[in-house]
């Protein structure tokens, strides 16, 4: 740890830029079309690559004939995963985190023995243009011999079934647990009541609306390797790439992730795609191409969610959370992706205490590999989940006990003054006061003559229903060491380098890679309140592991507490290194200067004074620098947070439904989230927007199905939906600031949010709408349909 | 995304559209594009050419005609190339043939609207399209040229089936026509399906009325089942009956009574049994617009 | 230390992919006008119109976002209407004017609209702007004064999965009260 920290809330005055609405300054390539996504770009001589995929979900590949696609015109190449095998690359795509007991099964580029969900790369064709690429995988002639397959994570463990990795004959990747499974027993058996809920959360495509892409270039004179590609952490693809699949040195492959037209997690991981976009590229010594179809992306983007979970929840009659025992059965699909199995075990099992004082928690998680398409994190990865989990149980709990849900959730509402909170499923929350947010929310929709309207409504036979989520979430993914204790392979750090250029103006280059969230301008942001400047006069850097020498990306709601932690920490160091050249220069010492707008002042002589990007020329120009100090003005940060950062809040919506028809309409979504501190609150409320989208869709529309042959059924965009614009409300947001205490900034994250918070809250309000009808859950995606027939029958479905 | 190859031509004329797709087997025509492009681009269809008529002038005219004369049946006319768009802002139209100009309304999107046209859209016999309903209830008909010469082919007898259409491969439509009756209402119901944009279950209703009795109905529904189908079961329970809460209620609970369990879509969203449901509901909400009578 | 492997295809390194593909390729010479610019160029038949756009003409503000015409990302107007470039041949459009994003601004100065998407923080990664412009700027052609419900139906043939639409539901109902107190 620096010594910058300590002045961090020096009492110095910034430039106002922290907390201010500022447009976004990179909006305007965006809005003119010059911005450039991977697709857009091309080099001299592309090539296209196409890849076959299987259409079997489970087969034995017999034989691969590719000389009919070989012979075509314009076709460069043809290669199986027998060639890619031949070339001597590792050509293995690695989990990064470990579990006890964990089976990591081989995962190929392209396979080679069996193909294992449908949409398996099994070969590869360069062509000279992309149509003709596609022809030729027509040409491609694959004998399989089908196998019995699986989709269920249940029946993948608990039916005999021909396991998908014979490694795992029973089909179970890790058996997880955590908590304390005898004092939750003891606090079941000791609890006035004990409510229940057995629930599926389906599996999510993410659906970025840029399909993955990747444009490889290999110069043969240097043997290096350049790729274009949509990553959401250019650095780790270039470990992943090096030590996995190509075994490049690392400082032979640059990684360069242009604009990026969203992630949502599904641009995290190491996909076999781009790592033979790159093998090809260096095949053929020409630059490849290769631009994922939407339906490629449905069959191997990887999806979120599928969690099969028996949840209870024991209470004391007077509304006291007792205890919770949860168990999961999480599909991971056919292969484990990188994060797959931290996923639904550590970032899922330790939110379960939710906002509450809970005692006892035990949870156990099956992780079942099936056939199909590899499982992973999706916005609000494990936290949605587990969030989801609670936040059910304490409705069924509340039903159990005659309560209203409200009174139960402030009832066992961590206190603010019992912070940090210790929980028993293994987390220390940093800082919170979730009654202020909780009472800001319902005090919106004014809950008690929203109740009473309920009463009133329901005598004339219409339906509203009242749903309350409160949600907490771990974000940032670190510190490294804890992270390491609990599996990961990688670091939890962030790294940047605030830079003052000679003549002034400041770069700051950040490890983390942006895909909409406004980077460019929450970052200058920062980096101007630190170092008294304007954002105009700061330009931030991301995307290019050649321009930034190290970073770890963006997920896990991480950029602006971790990223945005690192690049405070570094203006800040910057700020110290120019205020003792101010001293050295003003000759005085460094206690006596001042320092505001960016202007270094000796105290109590204003007109004594330098401004710091005057000093940055000093130090370019090192005529006249204190002694033994190095020239220049630039910082190179590795932050390593001292604990996760722990966003919260509660949203309220009100729907009405139609039992005839089972219409949904949602009358009033009400969000108030508390990030901690704000950098810009324009940007805040556009993610949280676009969280309560997802969250919505979760609940109420998307949800990928496979059909008996182990095929996607919802496999294009007109049979996945992603909501459109008449199928969501309008918003109304609000915050409540709780800093974070250990963040250099306060910050504590906003990316996943309201996702997390919007299924349970909508399903929560639905199912409240049903009371009448005696129906206490239903499953997601809550459609027409299915409330139709819950009223119908009662929720006996 | 990536279709076959195929081979183009541009049609200079009805007549030269007609040649080229006699010289050439297995083309298929093309105006708008939005029936045949995307189940290119699936695979599903791989045509070995393509006869664009899509710049031909004059087939796109929408006029009402005055009654019969010259062997013209009279009533509305809309060229085949017309569309969506024109169709759902024309006064003509919405004046005549209403269901049809809500359907043109209510299909798609505005870029999807802009870009099909009526006559691709019911040649092509998609049956989660919203203008088949309409063009059944309100009577309408196609009419086609070939190499033989002309014919027309009632609504009742163009849908056969998922994507097929009595329209042949050597025919190309001319024109939709729909008859007016000045004493008539119509109008069309869409249920949207969530994922598609489809009807779900979409409801096309004509009646003529004297205001208090309903003299003639006819409905029909697109959607909820394989085939766009007219609704006899309601039509009869309709006709006679005097315009009232009651003969709407009756009619809404016989609208699907003359089709099989089979007749009905089952899909990821809803069932054959839900859209059965929902089929009593939507031809009771048409009804109550269409006759705007309040509940 | 790595070795690059052997190449295991025979290549036709050299030869530039238009060399290749006038060989074997039967194609159309199509003229079209981009925002006010004619161009030449020849077509494959099953070259659709937003391939056209980007890979032959450089346009690549539209973008391809699903296979199905449902995204939107591609949309630009033809002969005044928009349309979805995907949804169209290239050969189709022998003859037309095309509008895409990059005709909107004007020497760098953003259009009304532009600017408000910015002001209002109606665009997150970018990817669905600008065919969710095109698709405005129609509806503000024929509407001056579309309510909320007006405005996210006209934008209903356009997805975006990072705003939840609010904040351009927003930009667009701003920008017609503008335009609006011009008049």
């Amino acid at each position: 740890m620096s010594d910058a920290d300590a002045s961090g809330d020096s009492g110095d005055d910034g430039s106002g830029a922290f907390g201010a609405a500022i447009e976004r300054g990179e909006d305007v390539p965006l809005l003119t079309g010059s911005g450039e996504y991977t697709d857009d770009i091309s080099r001299r001589g592309t090539t296209h690559l196409a890849i076959r995929r299987s259409d079997h979900a489970h087969a034995r590949i017999e034989n691969v004939d590719t000389g009919d696609a070989e012979a075509m015109d314009g076709v460069l190449a043809v290669y199986t995963g027998e060639d890619v095998v031949e070339s001597g690359v590792p050509n293995t795509i690695p989990t990064a985190w470990d579990l006890p007991g964990l089976v990591q099964p081989q995962y190929r580029m392209l396979a080679t023995d069996k193909v294992r969900h449908e949409g398996t790369a099994v070969a590869a064709v360069v062509a000279e243009t992309p149509h003709v690429a596609h022809d030729a995988l027509e040409r491609i002639d694959v004998e399989y011999e089908p196998l019995e397959h699986v989709t269920d994570p249940v029946e993948a463990v608990e039916r005999d079934v021909s396991p998908v990795h014979d490694e795992a004959e029973d089909n179970v990747a890790f058996d997880f647990e955590l908590g304390d499974a005898d004092a939750t027993d003891e606090a079941f058996a000791d609890a006035d009541r004990v409510a229940s809920v057995d629930l599926r959360q389906p599996r999510i495509i993410p659906n970025a609306m840029e399909p993955r892409a990747a444009l490889a270039d290999w110069d043969e004179t240097t043997e290096k390797l350049r790729l274009w590609m949509t990553s959401q952490n250019p650095h780790l693809h270039r470990m992943l790439l090096s030590a996995g699949t190509l075994g490049l040195p690392e400082n032979k492959i640059q990684v360069i992730a242009p604009e990026v037209g969203g992630g949502f997690g599904s641009k995290i991981y190491h996909y076999p795609d781009e790592a033979v976009t790159a093998w090809c590229s260096m095949q053929l010594g020409r630059p490849v191409k290769w631009q994922a179809t939407r339906s490629e992306s449905y069959l191997t983007d990887c999806h979120g969610r599928d969690h099969v979970t028996t949840g209870e929840i024991a209470l004391d009659e007077d509304g006291t959370i007792r205890g919770v025992r949860v168990e999961t059965h999480a599909g991971l699909g056919a292969q484990l992706s990188q994060f797959g199995t931290a996923t639904p075990s550590y970032l899922y099992a330790t939110v379960l205490s939710g906002q509450y004082t809970i005692p006892a928690i035990h949870c156990r998680v099956v992780g079942a590999f099936t056939n199909t398409t590899p499982v992973d994190a999706y916005r609000g990865a494990g936290r949605a989940e587990g969030i989801y989990v609670i936040e059910r149980l304490v409705d069924v709990g509340a039903r159990e006990l005659g309560m209203d849900s409200v009174e139960l959730r402030r009832h066992n509402l961590v206190a603010p003054d019992e912070f940090p909170y210790e929980s028993a499923a293994a987390l220390v929350y940093d800082s919170g006061e979730y009654e202020r947010a909780m009472d800001l929310a319902l005090e919106h929709v004014d809950y008690d003559e929203l109740r009473e309207r309920q009463r009133e409504l329901r005598d004339e036979d219409r339906y509203i229903g009242i749903g309350v989520g409160n949600f907490i979430e771990s974000a940032g993914l670190s510190p490294s060491g804890l992270a390491g204790d609990l599996g990961a392979q990688a670091g939890g750090w962030e790294s940047s380098i605030v830079r003052f250029d000679s003549t002034g103006s400041v770069t700051v280059l950040a490890g983390t890679a942006d895909q909409g969230q406004g980077h460019r301008t929450t970052y200058a942001q920062i980096a101007a309140e630190e170092l008294g400047l304007s954002v105009d006069d700061i330009d931030v850097v991301e995307g290019d592991t050649d321009r930034i020498p190290q970073g770890m990306g963006t997920y896990g709601s991480r950029s602006a507490s971790v990223g945005g932690g690192s690049i405070a920490r570094g203006a800040r160091e910057v700020r110290e290194k120019a205020r003792r050249i101010a001293a050295h220069q003003l000759e005085t010492s460094v206690d006596d200067i001042e320092f505001e707008d960016g202007e270094f002042h000796v105290a109590g002589a204003p007109d004594r004074s330098l401004h710091i990007q005057a000093i940055a020329h000093e130090a370019y120009l090192g005529h006249d620098l204190p002694e033994g100090m190095d020239p220049g003005l630039e910082e190179t940060n590795f932050y390593d947070p001292e604990n996760f950062t722990y966003p919260f809040g509660t949203h309220v919506a009100v729907v009405e439904v139609d039992p005839e028809t089972g219409e949904i309409e949602i009358e009033r979504y009400v969000a108030v989230d508390d990030c901690g501190e704000i950098i810009n609150p324009m940007i805040v409320e556009g993610q949280v927007h676009g969280g309560i989208a997802q969250g919505i869709g979760a609940a109420l529309y998307e949800g990928a199905a496979y059909d008996d042959d182990g095929h996607l059924q919802t496999r294009r965009m007109d049979e996945y939906a992603v909501p459109h614009a008449t199928q969501l409300p309008d918003f109304e947001t609000d915050n409540t600031v709780t800093p974070s205490p250990h963040n250099p900034i306060g910050v504590k994250g906003v990316g996943e949010s309201a996702t997390i918070a919007a299924t349970p809250t909508i399903v929560s309000a639905v199912v409240d709408a049903l009371e009448p009808f005696d129906v206490d859950h239903l499953d997601m995606p809550i459609t027409p349909e299915s409330v139709w027939r819950a009223a119908e029958t009662g929720g006996d479905r | 995304m990536y279709m076959d190859d195929f081979e183009y031509y541009r049609a200079d004329s009805v007549e030269n559209a007609l040649e080229l797709l006699a010289d050439h087997d297995g083309a298929e025509l093309i105006a708008g594009a939005h029936g045949l492009l995307p189940r290119m681009k699936t695979g599903d269809e791989s045509p070995s050419a393509l006869v664009d008529i899509g710049q031909l002038s004059g087939l796109d005219a929408i006029e009402a005609r005055d009654g019969e004369r010259d062997g013209d049946p009279g009533g509305i006319s809309i060229g085949a190339l017309a569309t969506h768009t024109e169709i759902a802002e024309s006064e003509t139209v919405r004046e005549h043939a209403t269901a049809l100009a809500d359907a043109a309304a209510e299909l798609g999107d505005p870029q999807v609207r802009n870009g099909g046209t009526i006559g691709g859209n019911l040649a092509h016999g998609d049956a989660r399209s919203d203008p088949p309903a309409p063009l059944l209830a309100l009577d309408g008909s196609l009419e086609v040229r070939s190499p033989d010469g002309e014919r027309t082919i009632a609504a009742t007898d163009l849908f056969e089936g998922p994507f097929e259409t009595a329209v042949a491969d050597d025919e190309i439509v001319t024109a939709v026509r729909v008859p007016t009756d000045a004493d008539a209402v119509s109008g069309y119901h869409k249920r949207r399906d969530p994922l598609s944009g489809y009807a779900m279950v979409g409801v096309g209703v004509w009646l003529r009325t004297d205001g208090e009795t309903i003299e003639a109905a006819r409905v029909a529904v697109t959607g909820a089942t394989t085939n766009p189908a007219r609704l006899p079961a309601a039509e009869d329970e309709l006709e006679g009956s005097a315009v009232s809460e009651e003969t709407i209620t009756e009619a809404s609970a016989q609208a699907g009574t003359t089709l099989s369990d089979e007749a009905f879509v089952s899909d990821v969203q809803a069932s054959a049994e839900y859209r059965e449901h929902l089929l009593s509901i939507d031809t009771e909400r048409t009804l109550y617009e269409v006759l705007e009578v309040d509940r | 230390m790595w070795k690059p492997p052997t190449v295991i295809a025979n290549t036709t390194r050299g030869r530039t992919t238009e060399e290749t593909r006038r060989q074997y390729m039967s194609e159309h010479e199509i003229s079209v006008t981009v925002n006010g610019e004619r161009h030449e160029l020849a077509v494959e038949p099953r070259t659709l119109l937003v391939t056209a756009l980007r890979d032959e003409l450089g346009y690549t503000g539209a973008n391809v976002g699903c296979e199905t015409g449902r995204c939107g990302t591609c949309t630009v107007a033809v002969n005044g209407e928009t349309i979805k470039s995907c949804t169209r041949l290239a050969v189709q459009t022998d003859g037309a004017e095309i509008e895409t994003v990059e005709g909107l601004a004007d020497d760098g100065d953003l259009t009304p609209l532009q600017e408000s998407f910015q002001e209002h923080h109606g665009l997150q990664c970018g990817y669905c702007t600008p065919g969710m412009l095109l698709s405005a700027d129609a509806l503000l052609a024929t509407n001056d004064d579309p309510t909320r419900e007006e405005i996210r139906e006209a934008i209903e043939g356009n997805l975006c999965r990072c705003t939840g639409y609010q904040n351009i539901v927003d930009a667009i109902e701003a920008t017609a009260d503008r335009l609006g107190e011009r008049r």
